[in-house]
């Protein structure tokens, strides 16, 4: 039985801990990505994930043309430069933050509603032998009614 | 069977079976050698497209609050006739229906402050939070978000940011708690309620002048992937449900027109705004509409009824 206690508790112990991890990232995303969205309104929706570097996450959403966008993507400071490009459906890059220093705030605009695909990468620190970092990347969408 | 040994063994084979997948990659393997040449796998593609479908996806369908604020912007008039009453709050037992109706409800929300209709907003509010405790979402609509709604009841900017927390703690909560299914069922109910009410706005004596028909030719753009976040989530009984129902709504859509030509991005140095410039085409007969607004309306009333 003793064996059986020390299992469950361990197993316990993991759930806890991914359980645990999907709080902390929801608490980073409040504290940390909701302000960038600034005079924009959150849409609401919550996309954050634990990236290790090298990580890379995809997101496909439709923006719609009468709307102005804030696209807020901000990695936890033990990670390095996360990185974010905006491409159309025929896969041309529309935007990327490494051109801007990897800037975690992008506005635009839309003439036609689109669908967009936001590719995230989490750089890497180039430490051979070491374990790789990870943290929490938020994703979070601010919009206005355009002007 | 003792009912303690029962779950202690429940427990310890899953932790067996997680304690495999992390650790099963190393164990009997060698490391290779330097010099010794690896070989690669012949079916390296399906390995590559393994590791892509191993990559985190997120499928963002617009959130109930962007839906209603999609409406309003068309210059729709507000109808409270449109929205689920809240007098039904009680007949949602199941965790399907409460999850199509916490959608429900958070999108009759938005609706309904974007409105400034500040009765219906607390009533909603009250529902949706109703929906919320049914299925076990601790701390995403408490008493505190209610009484601040309550007391900035003028304020729209407090009431918008209050109606988007809310959302967010209740989808963050089925996220962080492993429960990918039901957050996906919610945003499912809220997106065919924006849908639903859209097209019952739009009159067919307006229909080529309603600057709705736009905004409901531009759902067309979101249906895939609607359908992939249902995929993500099959074999769960509500999204095998739900995926059916949907593809009967692809179907129609597929009978839209929707071209867009190349989208050149454009830097405004005042505004520091991107516009993303492209040319759209795109056609919906009267027909088509109807046929849509009927199906979404079946859809609509199989979650509310």
């Amino acid at each position: 039985m003793r064996l059986f206690k020390t299992i469950s508790v361990t197993a316990l112990l993991f759930f806890s801990l991914s359980i645990s991890a999907g709080a902390q990232c929801k608490a980073f995303a409040k504290k940390e990505c909701l302000p960038q969205l600034q005079n924009y309104t959150h849409d609401g929706n919550y996309h954050a994930a634990v990236l290790v570097e090298g990580e890379e996450a995809e997101l496909y959403k439709t923006f719609y043309s009468d709307m102005e966008y804030r696209v807020a993507i901000v990695g936890e400071d033990k990670l390095p430069d996360v990185e974010f490009m905006v491409l159309d459906v025929n896969k041309n890059v529309l935007y990327s933050n490494k051109d801007k220093d990897y800037a975690s705030t992008w506005d635009f605009k839309l003439q036609s509603s689109q669908q967009l695909k936001i590719v995230v990468k989490v750089s890497s620190f180039n430490r051979p032998g070491e374990t790789p970092a990870s943290g929490c990347v938020a994703i979070m969408f601010g919009f206005k009614m355009k002007k | 069977m003792n009912k303690n040994y029962g779950i202690s063994s429940l427990v310890m084979m899953v932790f067996i079976l997680v304690f495999s997948i992390v650790t099963g990659c190393k164990s009997g393997t060698k490391a290779p050698k330097e010099d010794e040449e690896v070989k690669l796998p012949e079916n390296i593609s399906e390995i590559k497209e393994d590791i892509d479908q191993a990559k985190k996806i997120f499928n963002a369908l617009p959130s109930p609050l962007e839906s209603a604020q999609l409406i309003k912007s068309a210059g729709a008039e507000f109808d409270g006739k449109l929205l689920n009453p809240v007098s039904k709050v009680n007949s949602y037992v199941t965790n399907k229906a409460m999850a199509l109706n916490l959608g429900v409800y958070t999108c009759d929300l938005s609706f309904a402050s974007l409105y400034e209709q500040t009765q219906l907003l607390i009533d909603y509010m009250n529902a949706a939070k109703k929906m919320a405790d049914g299925l076990g979402i601790l701390e995403a609509i408490e008493q505190e978000h209610i009484d601040r709604l309550e007391e900035n009841i003028n304020n729209s900017e407090v009431i918008m940011e209050v109606v988007s927390q809310t959302f967010m703690n209740s989808n963050s909560y089925l996220e962080d708690n492993d429960q990918p299914a039901t957050a996906a069922t919610v945003l499912v109910g809220g997106w065919i309620e924006g849908l639903y009410i859209s097209t019952q706005l739009v009159e067919l004596d307006d229909f080529n002048s309603n600057k709705l028909v736009g905004r409901i030719i531009d759902q067309k753009l979101s249906i895939d992937i609607l359908i992939d976040l249902l995929k993500r989530n099959q074999g769960n009984p509500f999204v095998d449900e739900l995926t059916g129902q949907v593809q009967k709504l692809k179907a129609v859509f597929d009978k839209i027109t929707l071209t867009t030509g190349a989208v050149r991005p454009e830097y405004d140095q005042a505004s520091n705004t991107t516009i993303l410039k492209s040319e759209v085409k795109s056609d919906m007969t009267k027909e088509t509409f109807l046929e849509l607004k009927n199906v979404v309306a079946e859809i609509r009333n199989s979650f509310v009824n």
